[in-house]
């Protein structure tokens, strides 16, 4: 889970970390009002899960009352990148002298932590780590031990920084590791970390990704979660405890393993790529491992319900999960949904019980015909749901026709 | 012969008295696997019954992986415990030196993984596969994990993937020809065993002729993997990787398969992995073709 701006900033106050005053508002009066107990100038800034927020003027600066409403009026509501602003964190003005950068991060490659630090902060850290690889120091993180007073000095000594400035610094480090290891983060960064003219350091701007997998042990952590930003079908299959992801095409795709529904997703796509008007999925919809026929049903209500989806392709591959349990599951949601089920299914079963699974979608042949079409590879499969979405082929062409062996 | 298990492998399930444990406890004995014990403080000294189609067996319960090895020559842990539990589990394993731990439990905090694995790799005595993996099986040698018996026998082909039901389609695709051995490590941020791990093994070796390698989007495996086959796998490699359509930013599913700029694409993966030679199919169908041409060309 990335969380706002505004919710880095709080969590870095929590554990003493320099932070700007400041007060979130959802409205330009309530901008104004929090701008005129802060004090003058005020910063406005958009509240959205992107970089790029001040090119895209989501950032300015007020030195009026009416100047700070105006502003806020401006940003809420504004887009971003494909995020709407729905709130601004307005801020005192920051005295900066110096603007630096500083990250801890999960090195997958190397299978510890990473702590990135330069001297040159503000800017992009992707474009510096690309055009100024050598202005970035890299450290790394045993994970037993983290960032402790040895580790802090190697960091600033690393990013070559003046002795004046090394012992803030270091303190701020040893801080951000204990946001780090006690919020079971994956990502703390502070961009720009500034020094104030008084010699302060700040942590300007703030970006904080927190493991979902860590949620059991951080019970204020949902308190964090945003429901407001969320595509509806994608609230309603967490609701439901799917995992579902939604994407710009319109063939429906249902799978069980991540790695299995990812491969499912390319060879629909490959299936459509010359078929009229190019039929592409239309989400990642990952039923799990082990599931069960309630699950089955649940996904394809979902996905029935998306109003872009014109074909569906279910490809399970029963290891743990019994095909005959999927099967139920289909014909299950077949029976909820009723007429609301007019949508063509081609389903491919294979694996764990598989012949079970063909005998339960045989008994209910009846029910099924004219929506559903089993297929008996994955590639054929992929094949039949693009035609049927592209308009080239119906359910009774396609119900008896040949596909290529296993 | 295969990698990392084979006729000798003795296995302790930690968390056989769960719903998972024994189920798949059950499974592993069924497929012909050795298991040797379970574990848990609480019902040490208990023995637990299993029976399936042509078999039976009582496995005692132990109070430690540690006792397990010493009085039933346990060899593998397969951990079932759930996600909260799993990193004292782990951590049980490697202080007791078993030589492989296998973590199948999924949802495992990534700062648990971290710790667990920097402590293995510290002590130096225990590999780690997983966790967030179906584990390992080597058709009738031995079976630690969750991979379905039965979909293939033993042949000339290793095949290593991040993904489960991957692996069993591509298993089931290469039914043909049968496996060395089947890994699977994990889709998760850290992992114990890499890509390049299972391939140091395999070219290793001698019955594994051909290798499959499954990656998919997300971090720079398979970039390594295409360094280390440059430098040192002699044998064939054949390649698939997973998510070409994957829009770039969301997470499918793996926590590790989120595509964040340029990197860990699998387009970059792919152009990776045939600089060096390596065949990469673009669906798991056509990757076992080139499998399967590689073998008859070997003559095999």
């Amino acid at each position: 889970m990335d969380l706002y701006e505004y919710q880095a900033r709080d969590l870095f106050e929590s554990y003493g970390v320099s932070v700007m005053r400041a007060q979130t508002a959802t409205t330009p009066a309530e901008a104004r009002q929090v701008a005129e107990e802060l004090g003058w100038p005020a910063v406005i800034k958009a509240q959205v899960k992107t970089g790029g927020r001040g090119k895209a003027g989501g950032v300015k600066l007020a030195r009026t009352a009416d100047e700070a409403e105006d502003l806020a009026g401006q940003i809420l509501g504004m887009d971003i990148k494909g995020h709407t602003v729905h709130k601004v964190m307005v801020t005192e003005g920051a005295d900066i002298a110096q603007e630096y950068y500083f990250s801890i991060l999960v090195d997958r490659s190397e299978r510890r932590y990473l702590a990135m630090c330069s001297r040159s902060g503000g800017m992009d850290i992707e474009t510096l780590a690309v055009e100024h690889p050598d202005q970035l120091a890299r450290v790394g993180i045993n994970p037993l031990v983290g960032i402790d007073d040895a580790k802090a000095a190697e960091i600033t000594a690393a990013a070559g920084f003046d002795e004046a400035d090394r012992p803030g610094l270091e303190a701020i480090f040893k801080k951000l590791w204990e946001v780090f290891r006690d919020e079971d983060a994956t990502l703390v960064e502070v961009n720009p970390l500034i020094r104030a003219g008084d010699g302060s350091m700040i942590a300007l701007d703030g970006k904080i990704t927190l493991d979902d997998n860590a949620a059991f042990r951080h019970p204020g952590h949902e308190a964090l979660a945003d429901t407001t930003a969320v595509d509806p079908l994608e609230q309603q299959a967490r609701e439901k405890g799917l995992n579902y992801v939604k994407l710009d095409g319109n063939v429906g795709v249902i799978g069980n393993g991540a790695g299995l529904m990812m491969s499912t997703l390319d060879v629909v796509a490959y299936a459509g790529e010359d078929l009229p008007g190019r039929p592409r999925p239309a989400n990642f919809l990952d039923i799990g491992g082990g599931a069960s026929a309630e699950v089955m049903a649940d996904g394809l209500s979902l996905i029935l319900s998306d109003p872009d989806v014109k074909s569906v392709f279910v490809n399970v591959y029963g290891g743990i999960t019994s095909c005959e349990q999927v099967a139920k599951g289909i014909v299950q949601a077949l029976e909820l949904l009723g007429d609301r089920a007019n949508k063509p299914l081609v389903l491919r079963l294979d694996g764990n019980n598989a012949a079970g699974g063909r005998q339960v979608l045989r008994k209910a042949r009846e029910r099924l015909a004219g929506v559903v079409v089993i297929a008996t590879t994955m590639d054929g499969g992929a094949l039949k749901a693009a035609k049927l979405a592209a308009g080239v082929a119906t359910v009774d062409e396609l119900r008896d026709a040949p596909e290529g062996k296993n | 012969m295969t990698i990392l298990i084979d006729s000798n492998t003795k296995i302790v399930v930690q968390g056989l008295t769960g719903s998972e444990g024994s189920k798949h406890g059950q499974l592993m004995l069924a497929s012909g696997a050795r298991v040797v014990a379970g574990t848990n403080p609480k019902k040490a000294g208990q023995s637990l019954a299993f029976t399936w189609a042509g078999g039976h067996a009582a496995v005692p319960v132990r109070a430690t992986v540690a006792e397990a090895m010493e009085k039933d020559g346990a060899n593998v842990s397969v951990i079932f415990v759930p996600a909260k539990f799993t990193k004292g589990a782990v951590i049980e394993a490697i202080d007791a030196g078993i030589p492989l731990i296998v973590v199948i439990t999924e949802g495992v905090p990534v700062h648990d993984t971290a710790e667990f694995y920097t402590y293995a790799k510290a002590k130096g005595t225990s590999r780690i596969l997983g966790p967030n993996c179906p584990g390992i099986q080597s058709p009738g040698e031995s079976n630690a994990g969750i991979i379905p018996s039965g979909i293939t026998g033993p042949g000339p082909i290793g095949l290593v993937s991040k993904s489960g039901t991957l692996t069993y389609q591509m298993m089931y695709e290469l039914r043909e020809i049968g496996i060395s051995t089947a890994v699977g490590i994990g889709g998760d941020p850290i992992i114990g065993t890499t890509h390049v791990e299972a391939l140091e093994a395999f070219e290793a070796d001698p019955e594994t002729k051909v290798i499959v390698m499954i990656g998919e989007i997300g971090g720079d495996a398979e970039e390594r993997a295409a360094a280390y086959i440059k430098e040192h796998v002699t044998k064939p490699v054949v390649a698939y990787v997973a998510g070409f359509t994957a829009p770039k930013g969301k997470t499918m599913g793996h926590a590790g398969a989120i595509v964040s700029g340029s990197a860990g694409t699998a387009q970059a993966k792919k152009k990776a992995l045939e600089a060096v030679g390596v065949k990469v199919g673009s669906t798991p169908s056509q990757t076992a073709e080139l499998a399967k041409e590689l073998i008859s060309e070997l003559g095999l």
